[in-house]
């Protein structure tokens, strides 16, 4: 901060982030919309406080542990080496508030450090927060109708606070052990965000079972309409808008990346490799576009599966979509979008899978697809500037999909839901889930109408009979 | 071996150019990405055909079944 251009620098960056965090705020909208509209009336409440509590849970519990996991876990610990210093994440350091620089009291930290992450960490904290948010929400969709809020939040930080984060610091840090070691590349979270919420989506809903009535007798899926589809639509809408705001936020916008050799400004990826955000802008466009081409034909005209596939086609082509060509991300996006309507209804039908919204689909095999593609299109690329790091193979990203969808996504989730059901909190009792979520606000609802009405007539000095 | 043209971040920047794969492939992919447009009409021209020939039939009675089996199983 004590040059011109360094204090423009770090400036606008946070300025930078603080915007993006506005735009990502429009994904969790857009999701608890989307899950309102597409559950049934009886549910409407609940579905909607499920997903919306998850914006102060997995705050607050971020703020307490996630944004710390991330700087200190990029070893594993324990895989290449032990846990990294990162003072400046841990809740209880003064750089977790405002602050002016200066060198902290008792820690390691220096002036230069202190200069950046006095202005930078609360915005930093904030961008992986948001994704966070998203991590959990994910899950949520899957799950609705069915599951009780206790557990759904349980879940919901687990996966946003924990697992995810761990999975960050592993294959989308400069300094992770996937990246040097496997050559992982995965610039926008085809995996770090969307395989390891749809594998532990999948796990939550094979432990919790179908929703009552989503299977016939001799096993084969009844549709469950969207209640209300026009939600669902602007639902949807808002979710691309956020995501917008998403895949700058996995940008450094301003940054040095000829350090040592000579100058030359650019945006970086997450991995401080060189991209840039006209490179981002039309691979997102094209990728959108493939996905929905692909998913109006695939599913003859389905408008939910139409804005899904659009969706797919994103995660798709995101693990990429800082290198690939505008086509490329077009086909990649027109492919995952075919595969991911094809592999659900297959799921559906051969394991009684009830997906209520796609969400395992499209984010969990459509991030799983995306990094397997990803490895094949960006073999041989560097994965980070640092040239002693494993170049991107297809086996690098292979393997990183099942790290990302199994072990991190699917196997936490999977341990944790069993003990909630053997705790008897996993899932609504039959009876509740029959009448519906909200019966005791409907019936109070109905309770404080008769009230008014009575109230109304004692006003006209009229007699009030309810009707029975 | 790499698909891009360049195999590491040093160096000037400005030598390596384009980053993405296959690069000397643009005008194979830009006629990759019209014959996808206009696969796409074909193929939606086709699929509209059946789907009207379809509801034509719901409308004049013919077909017992509901427009959701139709269309195909909204999520």
């Amino acid at each position: 901060m004590d040059s011109d251009i360094g204090a423009l620098t770090v400036i606008f960056t946070e300025f930078y982030y603080w915007v993006t965090v506005v735009f990502m705020f429009f994904i969790h909208v857009g999701f608890c919309m989307y899950e309102v509209g597409a559950s049934r009336r009886k549910n409407h409440l609940h579905t909607l406080m499920k997903n919306t509590m998850v914006i102060p849970l997995v705050t607050v519990t971020f703020y307490l542990f996630g944004w710390w996991i991330y700087s200190a876990f990029p070893n594993g610990p324990g895989i290449t080496g032990g846990l990294t210093a990162a003072p400046f994440a841990e809740p209880w350091n003064e750089l977790m508030g405002a602050h002016m620089g200066g060198k902290p009291v008792g820690t390691d930290i220096t002036e230069a450090d202190t200069a950046l992450w006095a202005r930078l960490n609360g915005v930093f904290f904030a961008a992986f927060l948001l994704f966070s948010w998203t991590a959990a929400s994910i899950v949520s969709g899957a799950v609705i109708e069915r599951v009780r809020s206790f557990a759904f939040w349980i879940v919901a930080v687990l996966v946003g606070s924990v697992t995810w984060i761990i999975d960050a610091a592993w294959g989308w840090h400069p300094a992770g052990w996937m990246v040097r070691v496997l050559g992982y590349h995965d610039a926008y979270a085809s995996g770090v965000i969307h395989a390891i919420a749809g594998g532990a989506a999948l796990a939550m809903v094979v432990v919790l079972g179908p929703r009552i009535g989503k299977f016939r007798a001799d096993g084969t899926p009844r549709n469950i309409p969207p209640q209300n589809p026009w939600l669902v639509t602007i639902g949807i809408f808002l979710i691309y808008t956020g995501f917008w705001g998403f895949y700058v936020a996995c940008n450094i916008p301003i940054f040095d990346v000829q350090a040592g050799d000579g100058v030359f400004y650019s945006a970086t990826n997450i991995y401080l490799a060189p991209t840039t955000l006209s490179a981002i802008t039309f691979n997102f466009l094209m990728s959108l576009s493939g996905g929905m081409m692909a998913g109006y034909v695939v599913s003859r005209g389905d408008p939910f599966w139409t804005y899904s596939a659009g969706l797919a086609g994103i995660i798709g082509a995101s693990a990429g979509n800082d290198l690939y060509h505008p086509i490329q991300a077009m086909l990649i996006g027109a492919v995952t979008a075919v595969l991911v309507y094809k592999l659900h209804y297959w799921v559906e039908r051969r394991f009684k899978i009830d997906d209520a919204v796609g969400a395992i689909a499209v984010h969990g095999y459509g991030g799983f697809i995306g990094l397997v593609i990803a490895g094949f299109v960006l073999w041989g690329y560097p994965s980070s500037p640092d040239a002693s790091f494993a170049t991107v193979s297809p086996w690098g990203n292979f393997l990183g999909a099942l790290i990302m969808f199994g072990v991190l996504g699917f196997l936490p989730t999977f341990v944790v839901c069993h003990i909630l059901r053997a705790a008897g909190m996993l899932r609504i009792p039959r009876e509740v889930e029959i009448a519906g979520l909200d019966i005791a606000e409907e019936h109070a609802r109905e309770i404080d109408e008769l009230e008014i009405a009575a109230a109304d007539a004692e006003a006209r000095g009229a007699s009030f009979r309810p009707a029975r | 071996m790499s698909t891009g043209n360049f195999t590491d971040w040093t160096g000037n920047m400005l030598d390596i150019g384009p980053l993405y794969p296959f690069v000397g492939s643009e005008v194979l992919m830009v006629i990759i990405g019209f014959i996808f447009v206009i696969g796409w009409f074909i193929l939606q021209a086709r699929v509209e055909s059946r789907e009207i020939g379809e509801d034509l039939r719901l409308a004049n009675g013919k077909l017992g079944v509901t427009g959701g089996a139709v269309h195909g199983a909204a999520d």
